[in-house]
């Protein structure tokens, strides 16, 4: 008997580490749960809150016949189009370029392109006023032709594209240097042009970033307002797009406000939902 | 004359090509350990590595020639690559990487001499695969058919084996060499595996970036890069 003491009493030690360390595992997950649950809060509130305010008012389908909503969705469309286009136009070639040769100074172009990302909107808009302003680098002599960019549509596109156009870019260019080179290198002996190669060979393997890409630059420059509201101005059908139509009405007209809000948070939402699902199953045919 | 001629140099950081061969064998074995150099010079003969200095000619047709400003685009060649790991186009199913360097590659002709080819090289019904589907031996029939159906001058192999099982690499060095006695084709065959050998009528031995054993070569000797000028 007494020789069972010193085991049991190992035993009960063991069973009470255990234990602690059981309630510290249920601690640890609870503390995570609340984390997560705080901070998926923070991002849904506002979302709701939109619609919580917007739905009940029951004027939807008024306010959304109203001149101001009206323009500002047409001004929208039209800008982030042509910005979206600008940018796969000229964005392609140059991101094809960054991923395919090393050259001096490569790293300066790079945080180039890519400072837009980070820089402030206001700063974007200063930065495009003291260029192409009425006053501006390039806008003085364009304007001695008779040519003004300045607070019009082009204005709009121009600031879209400052600020949208490289996420396309940073986006299409690591999509372009996952493409095996020697896909391109077979491709050629088998005689096929090096243009042709690009679009039979590149372009359909990176296609799901390039696409992931020209989304997240679309949705930044359907999102885009500092720049815009600082170098093309606010005025209803020339350049107020969504962002700026929701900022105008926000003082006068709450019930537009709220409706371009909820347009804006459902077209985001439902461009965000699909490319995951697409991009990811695309993206993993290849791998 | 059917003969392939390879005199090139070319500077790496740390590492210097200086070979050159003639041959006139039907397979050509390039052996030697990894890094020696035997890719790089496939690869020039390819049109995919431009040379600092020297010459290659292919039946007597200049690809490369650094003195005369010659660099025949790869398009233009007529060799066929296929690189270690196959390089399948894997958007691609069977039927169309196999057709991929033919003209009018949907053309009832076209599609006769690609479904002929993926028949001839054993993968009959498996036109509609996608590459990753397929086990190594069969990628690498696909990427043999798809650079023979456009009939090279010369099929050019980089580790055809390598990537295979050693229970199944006898068997496929037995098909590629009765495929070559079948079509009649000409490769370059890098390999660092000796067993290979036996596929090649001749065969030069890599070592550090230069050749220092083989029929035809000259190792060290100095001869004109350009001839014929």
């Amino acid at each position: 008997m007494p020789d069972l003491a010193p085991g049991r009493r190992a035993w009960i030690a063991v069973t009470e580490r255990r234990a602690a360390r059981h309630t510290r595992r249920r601690m640890g997950t609870a503390l995570l749960v609340a984390g997560a649950f705080v901070f998926t809060l923070v991002i849904a509130l506002p979302v709701l809150a939109i619609v919580a305010r917007a739905v009940p008012t029951g004027s939807l389908p008024q306010t959304l016949g109203r001149p101001i909503v009206l323009e500002a969705l047409r001004l929208s469309f039209l800008t982030t189009m042509l910005t979206l286009a600008l940018a796969l136009l000229f964005g392609t070639p140059l991101a094809y370029l960054l991923s395919r040769y090393r050259f001096r100074g490569q790293a300066l172009v790079d945080s180039l392109i890519e400072l837009p990302m980070v820089l402030p909107p206001a700063v974007a808009g200063i930065g495009l006023l003291m260029a192409f302003g009425r006053r501006g680098l390039v806008g003085e002599p364009l304007a001695s032709v008779g040519i003004a960019v300045g607070f019009t549509t082009a204005a709009v596109v121009l600031a879209q594209f400052f600020v949208a156009a490289p996420f396309y870019v940073r986006s299409a260019r690591v999509a372009f240097a996952s493409v095996d080179r020697e896909l391109e290198v077979v491709s050629h002996t088998l005689g096929v042009s090096d243009w042709a190669t690009f679009w039979r060979v590149t372009v359909p393997i990176a296609f799901p970033s390039l696409l992931g890409g020209a989304v997240m630059c679309w949705a930044r420059a359907l999102g885009e307002f500092g720049a815009t509201i600082m170098f093309a101005g606010s005025f209803p059908g020339r350049t107020q797009t969504m962002p700026l139509a929701i900022y105008a009405a926000l003082e006068s007209d709450l019930d537009a406000a709220l409706v371009l809000s909820v347009i804006l948070t459902v077209v985001s939402f439902a461009v965000l939902v699909p490319l995951r699902l697409f991009v990811g199953r695309a993206g993993r045919a290849y791998a | 004359m059917r003969m392939l001629d390879v005199a090139i140099t070319k500077r790496y950081p740390g590492f210097t090509l200086d070979v050159r061969f003639t041959t006139h064998a039907a397979i050509t074995a390039l052996i030697g350990p990894s890094g020696s150099g035997k890719s790089q010079t496939v690869r020039a003969v390819a049109g995919a590595m431009r040379p600092d200095r020297g010459r290659i000619a292919l039946d007597g047709d200049v690809l490369f020639d650094a003195e005369l400003g010659v660099d025949i685009p790869p398009q233009d060649r007529h060799v066929g690559y296929v690189p270690q790991n196959y390089a399948l186009f894997p958007h691609l199913d069977v039927s169309r990487n196999v057709g991929f360097g033919l003209r009018r590659a949907r053309s009832r002709e076209a599609r006769e001499r690609v479904s002929q080819m993926i028949a001839s090289v054993g993968l009959g019904g498996l036109e509609h695969r996608a590459p990753r589907q397929l086990s190594g031996g069969q990628q690498q029939r696909v990427a043999l058919a798809r650079a023979l159906v456009l009939q090279p001058r010369m099929l050019l192999l980089d580790e055809p084996f390598a990537a295979l099982d050693a229970q199944i690499r006898g068997a496929l060095r037995q098909e590629l060499a009765d495929l070559q006695a079948r079509l009649g084709f000409r490769a370059l065959l890098v390999t660092h595996d000796p067993e290979d050998l036996v596929l090649a009528g001749e065969r030069f031995v890599y070592e550090s970036g230069q050749i220092m054993e083989g029929n035809g070569a000259s190792a060290g000797a100095s001869r004109p890069a350009a001839q014929g000028t």
